[in-house]
């Protein structure tokens, strides 16, 4: 009798690749947008995912910065530049055909290295609780230096990109 | 079957190669740029999956560091989207050949 976490996770894991190919190579639409969208239902699986590793706090962050801002930003660049011209090209046959293959190479030597590498048995032993308390801990005591860094390089960013779209540079 | 770490690592590596499918096969800037986000995520999913059963936390602040970094370099690559866009009209990277001999 399957236990109901392992259910979610096939399901889980299903919808993952599912949106995801759909994000990437949507066979009804080309638009940009409906890859946003997709982007974002894969986005909202993978933090499933989190929860089911018990990564509480990096499937909150995960829906909140990456469903909600990144992709926010994502849309609004996209519908400011009103890419209506793009839907009418057709995907380019050689490019998906060479891409398809190239992509099955690398998730056929990526699964099959997985597959010999790792044990069957790497479920036994302890389990890391994704423990709020313990990550803040782990991130304000042992690793300070890289998020103080982390948020001056936030800091560059926002100025490169102001500076970046400015119309007149000089 | 009780999915164990090598559940999550194939998972992972299923999505990476969906990016990189996206990033050779799409000619849409756009789209490129959301195959580099799916193979960054698939990477997260891996970290995550590894903290867990090797029961340490520091891949959890590993990935906490990528989405933030992440964030950054989508503010960054949206800014130089829009200002290509403003000089040549186009996402395309098949309009985008002036250093072709």
């Amino acid at each position: 009798m399957p236990q109901f976490t392992d259910l979610l996770f096939y399901a889980l894991a299903g919808l993952t690749l599912l949106f995801g190919f759909l994000t990437v190579l949507n066979p009804l639409s080309r638009s940009p947008v409906t890859s946003a969208m997709f982007l974002v239902l894969t986005i909202i699986s993978m933090a499933g995912l989190f929860v089911l590793l018990h990564a509480f706090f990096l499937a909150a962050v995960q829906v909140l910065v990456y469903a909600g801002a990144v992709m926010v930003v994502f849309l609004f660049v996209i519908m400011l530049l009103d890419l209506k011209e793009d839907e009418r090209r057709h995907f380019n046959k050689v490019a998906v055909g060479l891409g398809g293959l190239s992509a099955l190479a690398i998730a056929g030597s990526l699964v099959a290295s997985v597959v010999k590498s790792v044990p069957v048995s790497a479920t036994a032993g302890r389990m890391a609780e994704g423990d709020t308390k313990a990550l803040g801990r782990l991130l304000f005591e042992s690793h300070v230096l890289p998020f103080e860094i982390l948020s001056v390089l936030l800091l560059v960013a926002m100025v490169g990109a102001i500076l970046i779209t400015k119309k007149d540079l000089r | 079957m009780t999915p164990g770490l090598h559940h999550y690592l194939i998972v992972s590596a299923l999505l990476f190669s969906l990016g990189l499918l996206g990033v050779v096969a799409r000619r849409n800037l756009f789209v490129i740029f959301m195959g580099l986000e799916l193979m960054l995520n698939a990477a997260n999913l891996a970290l995550v999956a590894f903290s867990r059963y090797h029961n340490n936390l520091n891949g959890q602040v590993m990935v906490f560091f990528i989405i933030t970094v992440a964030a950054a370099e989508v503010a960054v690559g949206l800014a130089l989207l829009v200002a290509l866009y403003r000089k040549r009209q186009t996402a395309h990277v098949e309009d985008l050949t002036s250093l072709k001999l």
